[in-house]
């Protein structure tokens, strides 16, 4: 439990350096910061297939923001001293930090034992019933496929959209205009 | 930075890429093909195999790779994928039901063909989500004809 709180505290300085720092290479590898202290997290909660997951999808999602953010005119971070900003910012954190206490003293289960028990019924009957020996797959891909099949759909929606918005054809080029 | 983008990086790493790719790539299908039996599966997989074909892009630059992928194959192969996927489901409607897992145990437990559409449906996620990545890299950073190429 030391080292998961050490992950969470990792994450949290990643998240505050990603915030803060002027640099936006380092901003982007503070990112990446976080995903991978995740991805840890997931192993040591045995969990390996998300872990495996997470870290190839955070790789991705790096490289994403090193190629499409580094070379662009994006705006600049706005300075200077906004009250308004800090009043409502603290103000988040005393609302957070009064629902987590008010949370976590007395009303949650021990860690790793959930309240709702009908998640047993899987690692007890998959293998049986769909002859998988993993028993992650055997959920997504049999007896909860129809949530893949939302997954899969949400994605592809996303790769059209992507696709469609940034296609080249039909764009003119900023410069040509003058000539 | 630029120059990179365009040509492509040194030939050091141009080697270790061109040998490298390779075992990425056999890494994402290894993954993807022993999905039900040991951990990863079709999206890690295709996530995987999508990075191999990512360094090779970051590795050559916009001349080569301009010349070797194109767009809509990409977007061929990932449509593929849904296909495959959403007729696995309706085939199902054939013996049970909507996503049915009609082949059944064509095997023991732990053996690579075993679990039924299980394997097959891991293979359809794979290319979906594989091209759908790759076709985002491609149309977000490879063609982008309003970047600016001098800065």
């Amino acid at each position: 439990m030391v080292e998961l709180y050490i992950l969470l505290g990792v994450m949290i300085a990643g998240a505050v350096i990603a915030v803060q720092v002027k640099n936006r290479l380092s901003a982007v590898i503070a990112v990446g910061i976080i995903g991978l202290a995740a991805s840890i997290i997931f192993l040591l909660l045995k969990a390996p297939d998300i872990a495996l997951t997470q870290l190839v999808v955070e790789i991705v999602a790096v490289i994403f923001l090193i190629r499409a953010t580094l070379s662009r005119d994006l705006a600049k971070k706005p300075t200077g001293y906004r009250p308004f900003g800090a009043f409502m910012g603290i103000l988040f954190i005393a609302i957070g930090a009064i629902v987590a206490v008010g949370t976590f003293i007395g009303n949650l289960n021990v860690f790793g034992e959930p309240l709702m028990t009908v998640s047993t019924f899987y690692p007890l009957n998959a293998i049986e019933g769909t002859g998988a020996v993993n028993v992650v797959t055997a959920i997504i891909l049999d007896y909860r496929a129809y949530d893949t099949l939302g997954e899969a759909t949400v994605l592809f929606t996303a790769v059209i959209g992507v696709l469609a918005v940034m296609r080249p054809v039909g764009k003119k080029e900023v410069g040509n205009n003058d000539e | 930075m630029s120059k990179e983008r365009v040509h492509g990086m040194s030939i050091i790493v141009r080697t270790v890429t061109r040998i490298t790719m390779v075992l990425i790539f056999l890494y994402g299908i290894y993954i993807v093909l022993h999905g039900h039996l040991t951990p990863g599966g079709g999206f890690a997989g295709g996530v995987i195999i999508a990075l191999a074909f990512i360094n090779l892009l970051l590795a050559y630059g916009r001349e080569v790779s301009k010349q070797v992928f194109s767009k809509p194959a990409t977007s061929v192969v990932e449509a593929l994928g849904a296909i495959m996927f959403i007729s696995l489901a309706l085939l199902g409607l054939e013996s049970g039901g909507f996503l049915h897992n009609f082949i059944g145990d064509d095997g023991a437990a732990g053996n690579l063909i075993s679990a039924g559409t299980i394997p097959i449906t891991n293979i359809a996620i794979a290319l979906k989500v594989g091209a759908g990545m790759f076709g985002i890299y491609l149309s977000l950073i490879l063609l982008q004809p309003f970047e600016k190429e001098d800065k």
